[in-house]
């Protein structure tokens, strides 16, 4: 293996542009899970943002507009679990797993028409920087702008969560719906809102796989990272932080161990295969030791169905 | 007495109701391992499906059906629907189909790429997808600059442990020093997998990418990096223009046509089937005029030569990792050598995952 460290460089942003769509869906369900919900429908919801983004993206010929169409794509699905688990108080496990059967399959049947079309070039900043920079160059520019997005959006959230009032709200829906509700606060909407921000997030990650990422539609092309999202989540104690270093690890040691195979290193295959999901678990377990903080963290009416005795 | 007729009747009925219906419309049943979409292997066989279709005769596809439990519900699921021919299109598919074909005796079943036949409803076929590895190695032996040949393989079995010998073998003959790095996905379809690949292989020094997965995704990161690629199963050409110097093509319309026709007009027999480029099971696309014009005549004359079976894929001396030798000079190696392989030629990298 070359060893150099413009070669470190560019291997630490090929792991970081390989996490991004992890970043973003999981941390969109985050949100919803603070809030109380569990949306199974992640894989569903990312689905439909990438056949979304990329559909919109050959037929407008604009990268913008495929972008945010994505996004609003995966929050009007998520729109369908709201109406489901919020107003007619269906099970969240349910809804979810049907969310993501339905994404799934809608997203085949919209994208027949769109199956072999190349995709368009997306626009990456500071080219010119990545190149005249050893080392530093390769891992912090010559990106998409969605990356800086998602790699700043861990910290917006943690922020948005522990210091602003709405986030305290969510938090309190999520602690205790019924004692947030005798605050005067509406539940339902608080977790309407949080499932279509964490619907619009998964669009997104949806989109950077599409766009970005593999420029291209193929059927099933989110492979179940959106599976792999919502354990991160859970691994990471609903901390936005640490679901930014879950999903650097998990990236990291994917492409890690492809390089290691490359190279010819002699340890079973199958082990290093397995061996992103062992160190993510073994690491975030690690890190979140501390058993208060768990339970601060740990939204205690997740997937519980809330309604207001009127 | 009188219950045992009484079900002697059901049973007579039922029979006769279901060999009516079973008469009533021949249907053909595809399972696909992958989305018709994948423009590779599903893609082709989906292919051959619609030359079936085109013939008048009824089809039914069910696409991305998992290798395991899945497969065997959906398999007796299409038997049970009164198809007559089940085609079952990858090589995970052959316990199950098997275990189905023993329980409906009157529906014929062939399975792609395997090797079991337990009973006599079963048929198996499959390509010599290794004559046009034989001819990839050719070519990657002669564009290599850095020596390195990145392959991405997606499942330790004998079909594609016999690829990547193949390549390798015609790749040494024109180039000693040729390595070949590969690459397990565990996995015959996923495209952001699957380019993670390519990449450190390219990141690796491979300066040619080889897949034997079915997504088109190392081809557009080869594209995107400057470095030669060849398409898998179809002809990718049009998602990396310059890159791709050709594709293997799997061609089962005819295979399937003819058996098709076989199954409804009673005329089907067991076989196992082993086509090749002379048959046309395995065809290449058009070659990539960057190789230059003497290298394509080349190719093109092994071509030939493969075909007419003036040339082998595998023809000795032929040596494993350890030097023990395989096939002995001047000889080729025989078909159940070929259906078994299951240790690396001397000059591949790395250990098969056992």
């Amino acid at each position: 293996m070359s060893f150099d460290l413009n070669f470190i460089g560019i291997l630490i942003g090929a792991i970081m542009a390989s996490s991004v769509p992890l970043i973003l869906a999981a941390s969109g369900e985050l949100i919803t899970e603070r809030s109380g919900v569990l949306n199974l429908g992640v894989e569903g919801m990312m689905i439909i943002g990438a056949i979304s983004g990329f559909a919109l993206m050959v037929v407008t010929d604009n990268l913008f507009f495929a972008v945010i169409g994505s996004m609003l794509s995966g929050l009007i699905i998520s729109v369908i679990f709201g109406l489901l688990t919020q107003s007619l108080l269906t099970n969240h496990v349910a809804t979810g797993l049907a969310l993501t059967i339905f994404g799934i399959g809608m997203s085949a049947m919209i994208g027949k028409n769109f199956v072999g079309i190349p995709g368009k070039e997306f626009p990456l900043l500071f080219v010119n920087l990545k190149e005249s920079i050893p080392f530093l160059g390769p891992i912090f520019f010559g990106h998409s702008i969605i990356l800086y997005f998602a790699f700043g959006l861990p910290f917006l959230t943690n922020y948005f969560l522990k210091k602003t009032k709405t986030g305290l709200i969510i938090r309190a829906v999520g602690d205790s719906p019924t004692s947030a509700s005798n605050q005067g606060i509406n539940v339902t909407l608080v977790r309407y809102s949080c499932i279509l921000y964490g619907g619009a997030m998964c669009g997104l990650a949806g989109a950077y796989l599409s766009l970005i990422y593999t420029p291209q539609w193929i059927e099933n092309m989110t492979g179940g990272r959106g599976w792999i999202a919502l354990a991160l989540v859970v691994f990471a104690t609903w901390s936005p932080i640490k679901v930014l270093i879950g999903a650097l690890i998990f990236g990291g040691i994917t492409i890690l161990q492809l390089h290691m195979q490359a190279v010819g290193l002699r340890i079973p295959v199958q082990l290093l295969s397995a061996l992103p999901y062992i160190m993510t678990i073994i690491v975030l377990v690690v890190i979140s030791r501390d058993s208060r903080k768990i339970k601060l963290n740990t939204p205690t009416s997740l997937g519980q169905i809330f309604y207001k005795e009127k | 007495m009188y219950k045992f007729f009484l079900r002697s009747l059901i049973s007579v009925l039922f029979l006769l109701g279901f060999s009516l219906n079973a008469n009533a419309e021949f249907k053909v049943g595809f399972v696909y391992v992958g989305p018709t979409g994948d423009h590779g292997w599903t893609y082709q066989h989906h292919e051959g499906r619609n030359a079936v279709e085109a013939l008048g005769i009824k089809t039914t596809y069910v696409e991305s059906v998992p290798e395991g439990a899945d497969a065997e519900r959906v398999i007796r699921q299409l038997a049970q629907s009164g198809h007559d021919l089940i085609f079952t299109t990858s090589f995970g598919y052959m316990d199950p189909t098997n275990k189905v074909a023993k329980d409906f005796p009157n529906v014929k079943f062939e399975h792609a790429t395997g090797y079991k036949r337990e009973h006599s409803n079963v048929s198996t076929y499959s390509a010599r997808f290794y004559e046009g590895r034989t001819l990839l190695g050719h070519m990657a032996g002669k564009m290599t600059k850095t020596n390195t040949i990145g392959y991405i393989a997606s499942f330790p079995i004998p079909e594609v442990i016999r690829g990547i010998n193949a390549m390798t073998l015609a790749a040494q003959k024109v180039n000693p020093d040729i390595k070949t790095k590969i690459v397990w996905v565990f996995t015959w379809y996923d495209p952001g997998k699957e380019s993670e690949a390519a990449q450190a292989l390219i990141d690796q020094g491979a300066d040619i990418i080889m897949q034997h997965t079915d997504s088109t995704a190392p081809v557009q990161v080869a594209e995107k990096a400057g470095v030669w690629s060849f398409g898998q199963a179809s002809d990718m050409q049009r998602f990396a223009p310059k890159s791709i110097l050709t594709s293997i093509i799997d061609d089962w319309a005819p295979y399937y046509v003819e058996r098709s026709i076989a199954a409804r007009d009673g005329t089907w027999k067991q076989q196992d089937t082993w086509h090749g480029l002379k048959e046309g099971m395995v065809a290449m696309a058009p070659y990539n005029s960057a190789m230059g014009s003497d290298l394509i005549k080349e190719v093109e004359q092994l071509q030939k030569d493969l075909a007419s079976g003036k040339a082998h894929s595998f023809t000795g001396p032929i040596y494993d990792q350890k030097g023990n030798i395989l096939v002995a000079e001047g000889a080729v190696a025989d078909d159940g050598m070929l259906a078994g392989m299951n240790v690396y030629v001397k000059g591949v990298e790395g250990d098969i995952p056992q």
